[in-house]
């Protein structure tokens, strides 16, 4: 059989539009912060990008107080028909910009340019665009006659899906009336810096969205700032307990999108082709870096060696490598820390006594990156099959029946999403119902849209992003 | 006037369908509002709450899985037994409160009609609170509510009966489990309320009442690891905000209180129902 060698099909980086200096935006202006500035570096080769300003606890009380001005004297008191319209624009503005959006994304967070291009930046820019209509209808929205907005929003975001999440987080806010203080990961602060510019070019109101980059301890001042009323994370369960001691008896407003350990449940009546594809998207998809992503397989006993073939021969055919290149299925990893995780992970997997299969996959020299791996014969207490990997490592457990499928895939403290996989449509609703899970994907995994509410039960967060009832975040009701 | 002897009643906890003493072997003398004593009450210790919360947890599954239809039926007849009792429960709050018998007479059905209200919410909480999604591609695609699970429900400790119905209601309503930790000093409507729900068709563990001290009881409530949600009412104002951080340790739902006990006449909301349910969204390809 004659093989068909891929030809290298890299997308151009110029596209993305680098400079060599990003600034924090605050009060509708690009300035310098007076914090320490960083350097964010591509995960695919480890050159440094650019540098970027970062905030100190000056500029997050000047940005806090700016957001305030903005909120009281126009934002919140504006007629919902016309800040419907501002957020149709950024919706538009991102779709304009949407090839240099998507580049740069890759080019800071490694993912491959495919996903980066037909996933984040569209659903990106989608949601701008569904929470613009809401912002004059909010009356219908089962929130009493005329719901008003919080105030001021504090917000901090992973670096997964950076762009996206900045989205997630400030289309509903402003919809609903609110403004808003954002901070964007410090590994990934470009496409949200880029997001500043086009709020810039549609005109907002200045201060009603401040775009302040930093670590940890900027997320943490925004947070605890007396001057905010709603606060937004989305990240790991840690943080986000943290974060939740942090406001306790401050009375403001709070949402919590954090970790999860989905299980994907494969029953012996499933199309297996189909379930080979959901599976791989639901754990490589992104590198695996994806709060939802399907790391626990849960397969029923009789197909499991099946399965398990198929799973490997195809997760061979993944390329990893060059995120820029448009043939890559999987890219780097984000950052030297993430990646220290997953092997300190793996590494606990294999002395644990879990079979470890890795593809034989090349991987550039260069750069962050994990070839996908697959570990069978894992039992519930493994760490693997407790903890958020967060990369591309798959624990695969077994299971007879449907009742132990289900005792499975609810034993754990999180419940962010879950798969089902089987022809038989009344065991998809009985599953459907009987898994403690935000999220629950039934033949398929990792879809996501701005009229889809997301969010998690038990220790995944609570609150939803997305559709009508995830609007509550950003109502005063 | 008679010269018989009445037979006083022992009051005491209401765990998993049955009436324990507190493990503790601890009880607490209980007065009217001028001082009389009125009964010994159980004082709930932690290992009361542990009890009660692991028969909350083991009654989940069956609550929350029974029909919405189902739940409202056996909740409306709560209400009827309610009315049943309604003398003795006028006489205990007017003793508990020292209200006049009007408006312990008011305070009674008014808490029997909020029961009412709430039970009717069972069947139109996906109604009202699920959607169905139009998603940008070939997806069916809807979002319903489910119950939080186990809540810990600080009650009110001046209401003794009509606040007390309106954080408990609304929680079972949803089709999770309580555990309650009933007003100090106002307890015996809690108490009378717990022998209602026995003789009714609500399954034992769905409701646990324990009489006792919040201030005691709370953060065992706030950190037990199998609590999904705590409600700060009855809770002294000093120590919500560490209720708060130990609520953290496992991201528990938190209702936080009002720095006074809010007017249970005033007409109820959605919010409390809100608060105990959880929205799961599930997605399934069209046409593949």
């Amino acid at each position: 059989m004659t093989t068909w060698e891929y030809a290298p099909a890299p997308e151009n980086r110029d596209i993305a539009n680098l400079k060599p200096n990003y600034r924090m935006f605050v009060d509708g202006e690009f300035t310098e912060g007076t914090g320490e500035p960083l350097k964010t570096v591509n995960p695919a080769t480890e050159e440094v990008l650019a540098e970027v300003s970062t905030a100190s606890t000056s500029d997050v009380d000047r940005a806090v107080k700016a957001a305030r001005r903005a909120h009281d004297r126009v934002w919140g008191k504006m007629p919902g028909a016309e800040r419907a319209k501002y957020v149709y624009r950024i919706a538009r503005m991102i779709a304009e910009r949407a090839r240099e959006l998507a580049v740069l994304e890759s080019l800071d967070n490694g993912k491959p340019i495919k996903e980066s291009r037909d996933v984040d930046v569209p659903l990106a820019s989608a949601h701008f665009f569904h929470h613009a209509g809401w912002a004059d209808k909010l009356s219908y929205a089962g929130y009493g006659p005329d719901p008003r907005p919080v105030g001021v929003a504090g917000q901090v975001i992973p670096w997964n899906f950076p762009l996206l999440m900045a989205a997630w987080k400030i289309a509903p806010a402003l919809a609903c009336g609110n403004t808003v203080v954002l901070k964007p990961a410090e590994t990934t602060p470009l496409t949200a810096l880029v997001l500043a510019e086009i709020v810039q070019q549609a005109d907002l109101p200045p201060g009603v969205v401040n775009i302040l980059p930093g670590a940890g301890d900027v997320g943490a001042a925004v947070v605890e700032h007396p001057g905010v009323d709603k606060v937004a994370f989305t990240g790991s369960t840690d943080v986000g307990k943290i974060i939740q001691r942090a406001i306790a008896g401050t009375g403001k407003k709070l949402t919590l999108e954090l970790g999860g350990k989905a299980a994907n449940v494969v029953f012996d009546d499933a199309p297996l082709d189909q379930a080979v594809e959901g599976i791989v998207n639901g754990i490589f998809f992104n590198q695996g870096h994806v709060c939802c992503a399907g790391s626990r397989l849960l397969v029923q006993e009789s197909v499991a060696d099946e399965l398990l073939e198929k799973l490997r021969a195809r997760v061979s055919t993944l390329r990893v490598g060059d995120p820029l290149d448009k043939n890559t299925d999987v890219g780097a990893i984000n950052s030297a820390e993430q990646l220290r995780k997953i092997t300190d992970l793996v590494a606990s997997g294999e002395a644990e006594g879990a079979e470890r299969w890795t593809s034989a996959c090349p991987l550039p020299d260069k750069g962050f990156f994990f070839a996908p791996t697959v570990f069978s014969g894992v039992s519930q207490a493994m760490r693997i099959a407790r903890e958020e990997i967060f990369g591309p490592v798959l624990s695969v457990l077994t299971f007879r029946t449907p009742e132990e499928a289900v005792a499975k895939a609810n034993n754990t403290p999180y419940g962010l999403s879950a798969g089902i996989w089987t022809d038989k449509g009344s065991r998809i609703l009985w599953m459907a119902q009987k898994l403690r899970a935000g999220v629950v994907w039934a033949n398929t995994f990792n879809r996501f849209d701005p009229t889809a509410p997301f969010g998690g039960y038990q220790e995944s967060g609570f609150g939803r992003e997305g559709g009508r009832v995830g609007l509550e975040a950003y109502l005063d009701v | 006037m008679s010269d018989r002897m009445s037979v006083l009643k022992t009051y005491k906890l209401f765990i998993g369908g049955a009436f324990p003493r507190s493990e503790s072997g601890r009880s607490y003398p209980v007065n009217d509002h001028r001082g009389n004593f009125l009964a010994n009450a159980a004082q709930a210790s932690r290992k009361d709450v542990r009890e009660a919360v692991t028969a909350a947890r083991k009654a989940f599954p069956g609550w929350s899985g029974a029909t919405a239809y189902n739940r409202g039926q056996v909740l409306y007849r709560v209400a009827e037994l309610l009315e049943g009792r309604r003398e003795q429960f006028i006489a205990e709050v007017a003793a508990s409160e020292g209200v006049q018998a009007k408006r312990a007479q008011s305070i009674v059905d008014g808490a029997i009609d909020r029961w009412v209200w709430y039970a009717g919410w069972t069947d139109k909480l996906a109604m009202v609170f699920g959607s169905s999604n139009p998603v940008a591609g070939p997806y069916f695609n809807f979002t319903m509510p489910e119950p939080t699970g186990v809540a810990g429900v600080l009650a009110p400790q001046q209401s003794s009966l009509l606040g007390l119905v309106s954080v408990l209601a609304p929680v079972i309503a949803t089709g999770s489990t309580a555990v309650v930790v009933s007003s100090l000093d106002r307890p015996l409507p809690a108490i009378t309320l717990s022998e209602v729900l026995a003789t009714s068709d609500v399954p034992g563990g769905v409701v646990n009442i324990l009489t006792g001290r919040a201030a005691e009881l709370g953060p065992w409530l706030a950190s037990h690891a199998d609590v999904n949600a705590i409600d700060l009412t009855g809770a002294p104002e000093s120590m919500r905000a560490d209720l708060e951080r130990a609520a953290a340790g496992t991201v528990k739902r938190v209702l936080r209180a009002p720095s006074s006990e809010p007017d249970w006449t005033r007409a109820p909301d959605i919010s409390r129902l809100k608060r105990y349910l959880e929205h799961k969204t599930v997605w399934h390809p069209v046409g593949v």
